[in-house]
């Protein structure tokens, strides 16, 4: 008997893009936006069904290939979240778009491929789960079919994409091969004896976690973020800058703890990764002048944080908690500047925000924390993120990595505060268009949540402390 | 009780940023009462406060939990020394506030913005709790930072980004430093003051405590500001309108030094002494470094700002000497340790002062160039007396509050390290030549053509002048009340691990 409640919530999505996808092939092009409705249910069915399994033991399931536990819970919760944050902004934003229903089908196959693959604890299902996720990511960067930087992100999107796919591949091709099993079960009863790792099951697992940290945007499978961010239709690039990259950080920490030290350890190079992406983001964002390319630039330079606390998981227990305050925290800020972007109706040029706090305050004061809490200026989110983030680094005896995301947060402060500078000192340039109010509640909603996530905590961190990992078997 | 002192001032700010537009002296009434209402609440708290020596340390403390996984709650609570501090900020919160300043369509957002700093400043000195600290140190930075950029002159905006890019690399230093503190000693996580107070997270120290120690010196050497990180201070002064000024002297400058007498002294004590001679000479840097600096400006705001670092220099070496376990007697520490923070009051009355009728002369001519201006005395006689009695506070002439700072931190010096005492008496004579050219030279001599018309101080101009002035001569004079509270602290604080 298989446990098929286990993946309930994925099914739920699954079966809402279907439904999509019949109801936008027999509508009229006024009415495709009423896809948004399947969708909308779909993720509210998969939330509820994810906190019903909020509490339980933590299990492995489908013969060990999947990893019931707080981290794929809390991790397809924060995958919902910021789909339904995405949705609202769609509408209007492709109502021109003679199939425009297709597109919320497509981003709900990406949403249930990032959860899978945050479950996953079979190296098969990673790949499965990556493919699923990717190949929809791509067709939603490439939305604007007659729009060439659109069309141009989308490839350069699927270019990396294949590349890194076809490494990952033959990543768990080897890994398979030296240890005859995919599952992290039999994996880590396999290399629990210890002793010398033969070379080509090093090769296999670097060439593993390169596939995986595509997903999360870092180092060196970095470069789709900035093009995506700037040529995808503003709410696909606001979904592909947050969502693979939870499912990413997660599947990068199962694997991390997999592999037992005297194996091979992961750590310093995975925090040599941190380094090199935080500083690589932060310094492609530093004279950027395209507001939506900076964003690109500086979700790059957040992935290199996120990696912080994957370095120091299962050497401190801190490290789980923070890593989901961290993405929490990332989530809401960039959704919420994403969301003020294709508020303002895709504005990107950093000049066309001069004076925006006179002409249209409150989006203004949504961009502003939003961008505050991405530095991690208290009292929002981002705040509490980094915060945990550094704690669980020190904890953690990574003292030196804590300095330099600290040195780099200041370099980052600079561009972060440039927009805010041009939006509140610089004299207005008349007239702003906005979209619709629909996407100015998904933008008051983003901005509503980078504050209150960050005085209400307790809320998150609460039951993330008590949150264990069963990958190992 | 505290926490209406923090709460008040901030959702007056809210209020008055979202409120319909009103005229501007309305505006400016209703932020002077709010400001006024954390005043009343400190003095409330002050007249009850215990000062007898088996009182608790810390008083009209309230503690809530916020984010229990972490030990962070909201916890407030004064004691002596953080009492004083956050009146005197109060205070000159309060007249900053009232000082009319010109100012465009944007006065309510003016106010709000230092009605936010006065919450935050004041929450500095009130909190409790570690990540609390934190937070209210870096939000003054935003408030500081708006007030600078929108409503300065001059180069306003890079002095800000200045100000803001500088502190802000410090206030990370001290975020480090505070990581590693809590997460160093035994016992549950937690960032409740007391507890850290009383556990000594790093017992006799080691190379971890060495670098949290550096954290922390770092941080708080640059928000002092100390030789050789001072080079912030200048251009934000300068560039700042004049109630801007006297707030970023008087009051975001006791942050530094308040928070090295509250978090490495007292929760570090062991390694704090053995790195405090190390303190004690860059402390005696910037006291020379201040001085023979300012001595060489031409622009009485730029000079203003360099005494500041000299004045801050004599607190830090106060406060060098007074951690000094290994020297000098527990009584010698404890009158170094009182200097210290009596000067803190002092320069933030005389100096807050001093800033703001240096905005007098900017509003009347437009220029602090000390070239532009003589025989100021024969117009306006009243500016000229204020001034005078302001920068004689500020040189150490007895009588007036910086002498009982200087004579007390000097006096406590002395015994621990007596050569750095001697280098920085040297400062105290320059400043007095500073002061006195800078006198002679702005109210004296002959009256340039275009400044007859110069006015004299208009009535709330003299009054708030007046009252800062006012308790500088009843500190000068009759110190008592002052130094009760602070006497209790710092004999507890000096007392050191074994007392």
């Amino acid at each position: 008997m298989m446990p098929i409640g286990d993946v309930g919530p994925e099914i739920a999505l699954i079966l809402a893009s279907v439904a999509g996808l019949m109801l936008s092939a027999f509508v009229r092009h006024q009415r495709q936006w009423m896809a948004i409705l399947p969708a909308a249910t779909g993720i509210t069915i998969a939330t509820i069904l994810c906190v019903r399994q909020l509490g339980a033991t933590p299990t492995l399931s489908f013969s060990g290939t999947w990893a019931l536990d707080g981290l794929t819970i809390w991790g397809r919760l924060l995958i919902l979240g910021s789909t339904a944050l995405v949705l609202p902004l769609i509408p209007r934003w492709l109502s021109s778009d003679r199939r425009h229903g297709e597109f919320y089908s497509l981003l709900l196959l990406s949403a249930a491929g990032t959860m899978l693959l945050a479950g996953a604890a079979d190296l098969l299902e990673v790949a499965i789960a990556i493919l699923l996720s990717s190949i929809t990511g791509y067709c939603i960067a490439a939305y604007h079919r007659d729009w060439s930087i659109s069309v141009e992100a989308g490839m350069k999107y699927f270019l990396i994409g294949g590349f890194a796919n076809t490494l990952l591949m033959i990543g768990i091709t080897l890994l398979y091969g030296m240890l005859g099993t995919t599952s992290y079960a039999s994996i880590a009863r396999m290399l629990a004896g210890g002793g010398a790792p033969s070379p080509l099951l090093i090769l296999g697992i670097g060439l593993t976690i390169v596939g995986v940290i595509f997903k999360m945007g870092a180092a060196p499978m970095h470069m789709w973020m900035p093009d995506v961010a700037e040529g995808a239709p503003a709410p696909a690039a606001a979904f592909l800058m947050v969502v693979p990259k939870i499912g990413g950080a997660i599947a990068l920490a199962r694997l991390v703890v997999l592999f037992p030290v005297d194996v091979v350890d992961l750590r310093p190079s995975i925090a040599g990764l941190a380094v090199v992406t935080m500083t690589l983001g932060n310094l492609g964002a530093l004279w950027q002048g395209d507001v939506r390319r900076l964003l690109g630039w500086s979700s790059v330079s957040q992935s290199g944080y996120a990696m912080m606390a994957i370095v120091v998981i299962g050497i401190t227990p801190k490290a789980l908690p923070a890593l989901l305050m961290f993405l929490t925290g990332y989530a809401v800020g960039t959704l919420a500047a994403f969301a003020v972007v294709t508020y303002l109706r895709g504005r990107t040029n950093i000049e066309d925000y001069a004076g925006l706090a006179k002409t249209k305050p409150w989006a203004s004061l949504v961009l502003i924390i939003a961008l505050l809490s991405l530095v991690g200026i208290p009292p929002f989110a981002g705040f509490v993120g980094k915060l945990t983030l550094f704690i669980a680094v020190v904890d953690g005896g990574y003292g030196w990595l804590a300095v330099i995301a600290i040195v780099n947060t200041v370099a980052s402060l600079f561009y972060y505060l440039r927009i805010v500078r041009t939006v509140c000192f610089e004299p207005s340039k008349g007239h702003v268009d906005v979209l619709d109010s629909v996407s100015g509640v998904s933008t008051a909603l983003a901005g509503l949540a980078v504050l209150a996530l960050g005085l209400l905590a307790q809320l998150l961190l609460g039951p993330f402390s008590h949150i264990t990992m069963v990958a190992r078997g | 009780m505290l926490t209406l002192a923090i709460l008040i001032p901030l959702i007056g700010a809210v209020i008055l940023a979202f409120a319909p537009p009103a005229n501007r002296q309305a505006t400016r009434l209703a932020a002077l009462a709010t400001a006024l209402l954390p005043l009343i609440v400190l003095i409330v708290v002050w007249m009850g406060f215990d000062t007898s020596p088996d009182a608790p340390a810390f008083q009209a403390v309230e503690d809530f939990a916020w984010i229990p996984t972490l030990g962070v709650g909201w916890r407030v609570g004064v004691d002596g020394i953080s009492l004083v501090i956050a009146t005197m900020s109060a205070l000159v919160f309060a007249a900053s506030i009232a000082w009319p300043i010109e100012l465009d369509d944007r006065s309510r957002q003016y106010y709000a913005w230092l009605l936010f700093l006065e919450s935050v400043s004041l929450a500095v000195f009130l909190v409790l709790d570690l990540l609390l600290f934190y937070v209210f140190f870096d939000l003054s930075l935003v408030g500081m930072f708006f007030l600078i950029s929108r409503w300065g002159h001059g180069e306003a905006q890079s002095a800000a980004l200045k100000f803001f890019l500088y502190t802000f690399v410090g206030s990370l230093a001290i975020l480090l430093a505070i990581i590693a503190l809590v997460l160093a000693g035994d016992g549950p996580l937690t960032f409740d003051m007391r507890v850290l107070i009383t556990r000594h997270p790093y017992g006799a120290g080691g190379w971890a405590a060495g670098l949290t120690l550096f954290g922390f010196l770092f941080g708080f050497a640059i928000k002092t500001p100390l030789f050789p990180l001072h080079t912030w201070l200048p251009p934000a002064h300068v560039n700042a309108p004049a109630p801007a000024s006297a707030i970023l002297a008087g009051v975001l400058l006791k942050m530094g030094t308040y928070g090295l007498i509250r978090i490495p002294m007292s929760m570090m004590p062991e390694t704090f002494a053995r790195y405090a001679p190390i303190l004690g000479a860059f402390a005696v840097a910037s006291i020379l470094w201040g001085a023979f600096v300012a001595l060489g400006q031409a622009d009485m705001k730029r000079r203003i700002a360099y005494t500041s670092i000299n004045h801050m220099g004599y607190a830090v070496l106060g406060i060098a000497a007074a951690g000094s376990l290994f020297f000098g007697s527990e009584g010698a520490r404890q009158l170094a340790l009182t200097g210290a923070v009596v000067e803190m009051v002092a320069h933030g009355l005389i100096t807050g002062s001093l800033f703001l009728m240096t905005g007098i002369f900017w509003r009347r001519a437009k220029t602090y160039q000390l070239d532009a201006y003589g025989g100021i005395a024969g117009v306006a006689p009243k500016l000229t007396a204020l001034f005078i009695l302001a920068a004689f506070a500020s040189l150490g002439l007895p009588g007036l509050a910086g002498f009982v700072a200087e004579f007390q931190v000097f006096a406590g010096t002395f015994a621990v390290y007596p050569w750095f005492a001697g280098l920085g008496l040297i400062g105290i004579l320059i400043t007095a030549a500073l002061f006195l050219t800078m006198v002679q030279r702005v109210f004296f001599g002959e009256l340039p053509a275009d400044r007859r018309l110069f006015s004299d101080l208009t009535p709330s101009e003299y009054a708030i002048v007046g009252v800062l002035l006012t308790l500088v001569v009843v500190i000068g004079v009759y110190p008592r009340w002052l130094l009760a509270p602070i006497h209790a602290a710092a004999a507890a604080i000096t007392a050191g691990p074994l007392g």
